[in-house]
């Protein structure tokens, strides 16, 4: 057991302890089990899955972040995280799509498109996608 | 003595000032509760990724490498003053452009630009002789984390490729309803995070290692840090026509009290006078 919390600029979305963890660490995914070694790490977009004490397993979709390990503490700091079951489906693939149509204005020579953000904003849209469909 | 017509018509326009100061500061009260809210969740962020930081600090080598800390001898400065986009809340614009022109006065001998944000600082500005390099009005209502974004790369922008070397920023810091504070802070470069006590902290593993760690932490910092500073503002601001409306409402209380002890004198003058006349008049055909 370990605490676990999971915060982001609008509010502190999960803090409580569990059993294990699993984030898309910057090279690759990993699990941070209770006595960690010390670590700071980036995560990149993809899914963070942690059980809690009573066995529930809780998916998340993540857009991006950090993770520090350290005390048998966890912290995510995270702009852009989302609990799987809430997770508003149309939304994602509309974003998905207008992303998707400014990359292709981009190629077409729209110059306004900044197209490092928009595949950026696309990844994340598709990985919320796949994380809501593999739930339900 | 005023007549009673008149003293009756100030009464009027006193009670309805006070119908809306009153509302004012009904709206400001709800206002407030949402801002404060807002202040006390972006804080526990802002502390995670302090901590972070310093972890990473003590944990990497003493070069920290990254454009943000860069030092450099200034030739340039930039100031950002955090204002509120409407009047009528007390002292809150007032203190803080005073510390703006304090600002000013300390940095006569170096080059600097001004950045405003909320409308009363660039109406301040507009009418003085000082480079105002961007501004950001109507950001009340759109305290968003991503729009927050703009500014900052805007900011950050300038700052790496050497536009100016030093970025301060006057914001008012909320503390409670009634306490705030106009704060200067040094927003670019960033102090280096004080390594904290605690050897252990040296053993961290890193992954894939710091400089890029800081690479993708910098910018989220400085929009984390911008942010705090505007949650703080928009708490103060409300706080403080919040007040300052009460105050408002208050002294029309008092002002319709005094009115209407003037406006019963009047009325008793009034008829004192006529019920002299009248007797005086009986008494004279009496004679």
């Amino acid at each position: 057991m370990f605490r676990l919390s999971i915060v982001t600029p609008e509010k502190v979305l999960f803090d409580g302890e569990v059993k294990s963890l699993f984030v898309p660490g910057s090279e690759g995914y990993l699990g941070v089990l209770s006595h960690h070694a010390p670590l700071i790490t980036a995560l990149k977009p993809g899914k963070v899955e942690y059980r809690e004490k009573s066995d529930r397993t809780a998916v998340l979709a993540l857009g991006g972040g950090f993770m520090e390990v350290s005390g048998n503490k966890a912290t995510i700091l995270a702009e852009d995280v989302e609990f799987a079951e809430k997770i508003d489906l149309s939304a994602a693939e509309a974003e998905y799509n207008l992303q998707r149509s400014r990359i292709a204005a981009h190629a077409k020579g729209d110059t306004s498109v900044d197209v490092k953000a928009a595949r950026a904003a696309m990844e994340r849209a598709a990985n919320r996608i796949s994380i809501a469909k593999e739930q339900r | 003595m005023a007549t009673l017509r008149e003293v009756r018509t100030r009464i009027r326009s006193v009670a309805s000032t006070r119908r809306i100061t009153k509302a004012m500061e009904m709206v400001a009260a709800s206002k407030l509760r949402r801002a404060q809210q807002r202040v006390e969740q972006v804080r526990p962020y802002a502390r995670k990724m302090d901590e972070m930081l310093s972890h990473l600090a003590a944990g990497s080598s003493d070069e920290i490498m990254h454009p943000f800390f860069e030092i450099r001898p200034v030739k340039r400065k930039t100031l950002v003053i955090v204002t509120s986009d409407r009047g009528l809340c007390g002292s809150f614009n007032a203190n803080i452009l005073r510390r703006a022109m304090q600002w000013i006065q300390a940095n006569q001998g170096t080059a600097f630009e001004i950045v405003t944000v909320g409308k009363k600082g660039n109406d301040f500005f507009k009418r003085r002789p000082y480079p105002v390099v961007r501004f950001v009005g109507d950001w009340g209502g759109v305290l968003k984390y991503d729009k927050a974004r703009a500014l900052v790369s805007f900011l950050t922008e300038r700052f790496s490729t050497g536009e100016t070397d030093e970025i301060d920023i006057l914001y008012t810091q909320f503390f409670s309803l009634v306490k705030y504070r106009v704060n200067e802070e040094r927003y670019l470069p960033i102090a280096k995070p004080q390594v904290g006590e605690g050897g252990s902290a040296s053993d961290y593993i890193f992954e894939p290692n710091p400089t890029d760690i800081y690479a993708a932490l910098m910018p989220g910092y400085a929009t984390t840090k911008l942010v705090t500073a505007l949650a703080d503002s928009f708490a103060s601001e409300h706080g403080s026509r919040m007040i300052a409306m009460g105050a408002a409402t208050k002294n029309a209380g008092e002002m319709i009290q005094t009115l209407t002890l003037d406006y019963n004198k009047a009325r008793q003058a009034q008829i004192t006078k006529e019920l002299l006349e009248v007797v005086s008049g009986a008494e004279a055909l009496k004679g």
